[in-house]
């Protein structure tokens, strides 16, 4: 049997899923969460050049992650929503921003702690470090025009030219930045020559990052209900809603 | 709108174009104070970094291929609202989006406009701030081709942001907000051309890169910007 898409391209279907779907990545993102960190913490071994500092990995890498695949799961919203001229691929869009945003500043913050102790300063213009800064600025980008414009339809579609202008870009600033980093060698320090992870602490971090996956989806999708009961509150399948008629 | 008997097989895309582009130079240079405007605020911010750091010669070779750059990127930021936003204004715009004429050349048109009348003078004016931080002939060469690659970019790109902020709350600065991390590969690769001739190193792929992004920027930011004008007009 095939799956009617359609149905819940509707606010009105989607919302009550949305808060099924939502609670159950978040139970999982908990589970997960649980597990990662106790391998983290508990299971992995102290790292033989890098001492305990290294375990800031656990947390670092799946949100430097998240922050490049958020935006990419944005700009296809985006492209839906243009292309299909679809209200809630543009809502999901908007949903996702401030979560790719707060993951790109974790992964940010979380490296400066790292790099603290190993390499000795918070900040080196390492070119992964500076394109996910960039990155961070894209993603302030996109709320702050959001924040700017009052109507919705036009915040959500100037919102979509302006994540996919971003989307074709991102890839283009990462290049530029290795490049400019490799040409400027010496100042920053390499990781590349770094030694192969051991199993433990790849499975770690992969347990790590599929929490931090469930975890960002739940959140986006009680932030997308929020945003469908916002701009749907004159609708009258809000009013028949439960929570709202008890008040 | 001009004449329409040469409307042919494009569908008037080469008249739309040269049609926007005369009216935006004619405008222009009606207002010819506020580009000498623009091209001081240029000369103004490459005076300002010796001021703020040290009139070291070797120093400011080092810095000038960058400062030049970014004073290049904020003289394009600065000019930017420009471009649609007195048309919008006027209702000029509205007029343009709905002309039989295809509203991407329209938008193409006025970019080149724009990038003649702010872009060029900040590439001519260039080599006199590069003598200022002590570049030598080579150096001012492949900046000046570097900023005649990059400059073009620089408007086109900020089409696209001075489309998408018309008549939004706070434009200016969101402005800055949406375009500055989009120029980022320019910049690199502009002031790297100059980095790298200084180094004794090769040019081409610098120039290539900055030719590359003046080719996709051409083709692909008219159609985002004209987009984005429809949107603001919607």
């Amino acid at each position: 049997m095939a799956i009617n898409w359609y149905h819940y391209a509707s606010p009105a279907t989607f919302h009550p899923l949305a808060g099924r779907l939502a609670a159950a990545f978040a139970w999982l993102a908990a589970a997960l969460t649980a597990a990662g960190l106790w391998i983290g913490f508990v299971v992995a071994p102290t790292d033989a050049t890098q001492g305990e500092a290294y375990r800031i990995i656990f947390i670092h890498v799946p949100t430097a992650w998240m922050a490049m695949f958020i935006y990419l799961v944005m700009a296809f919203w985006s492209a839906l929503a243009l292309g299909f001229n679809t209200r809630l691929s543009a809502m999901m869009a908007q949903s996702l921003a401030p979560t790719g945003a707060l993951m790109a500043l974790l992964a940010l913050w979380t490296g400066a702690f790292w790099g603290r102790p190993t390499w000795g300063t918070y900040w080196a213009w390492d070119a992964r470090m500076t394109s996910t800064l960039i990155l961070l600025f894209l993603y302030l980008g996109v709320i702050a025009l959001r924040n700017a414009i009052d109507d919705p339809r036009r915040a959500d579609k100037a919102c979509a030219v302006l994540t996919l202008v971003g989307a074709v870009n991102v890839p283009i600033i990462y290049f530029s930045v290795r490049w400019w980093n490799t040409l400027h060698q010496g100042a920053s320090v390499s990781l590349t020559s770094a030694p192969k992870m051991a199993t433990i602490m790849l499975t770690g971090m992969l347990v790590m990052t599929f929490a931090c996956w469930f975890w960002c989806i739940a959140v986006a999708l009680w932030r997308v209900q929020a945003i469908i009961l916002e701009r749907e509150r004159g609708a009258g399948w809000v009013a028949a809603l439960p929570a709202v008629r008890e008040t | 709108m001009g004449a329409r008997d040469s409307d042919d097989h494009d569908g008037g895309g080469t008249d739309a174009f040269a049609w926007a582009l005369r009216r935006d130079l004619a405008i222009a240079l009606r207002t010819r104070s506020e580009l000498a405007v623009q091209l001081l605020f240029y000369a103004i911010v490459v005076t300002l970094f010796p001021l703020a750091t040290t009139p070291e010669r070797n120093l400011l070779s080092t810095m000038g291929p960058g400062v030049l750059w970014v004073a290049a990127l904020l003289a394009a930021l600065l000019s930017l609202p420009r471009m649609f936003a007195l048309d919008q204004a006027d209702g000029s715009l509205e007029q343009m989006a709905l002309s039989p004429w295809p509203l991407p050349a329209i938008v193409s048109g006025k970019i080149a406009a724009h990038w003649l009348v702010t872009g060029l003078p900040v590439v001519l004016l260039s080599p006199i701030a590069a003598l200022q931080y002590g570049l030598d002939g080579t150096a001012i060469a492949v900046l000046v081709a570097g900023l005649a690659l990059g400059t073009p970019v620089l408007s086109l790109i900020g089409a696209i942001g001075a489309a998408l902020t018309l008549g939004v709350r706070g434009g200016g600065s969101l402005l800055a907000l949406l375009v500055l991390p989009l120029y980022v590969p320019v910049l690199i690769f502009g002031a790297g051309a100059v980095d790298a001739v200084r180094g004794g190193l090769a040019v081409d792929a610098n120039l290539s890169l900055l030719g590359a992004g003046l080719i996709v920027a051409a083709l692909g930011a008219p159609f985002a910007a004209a987009a984005a004008v429809r949107i603001a007009l919607d």
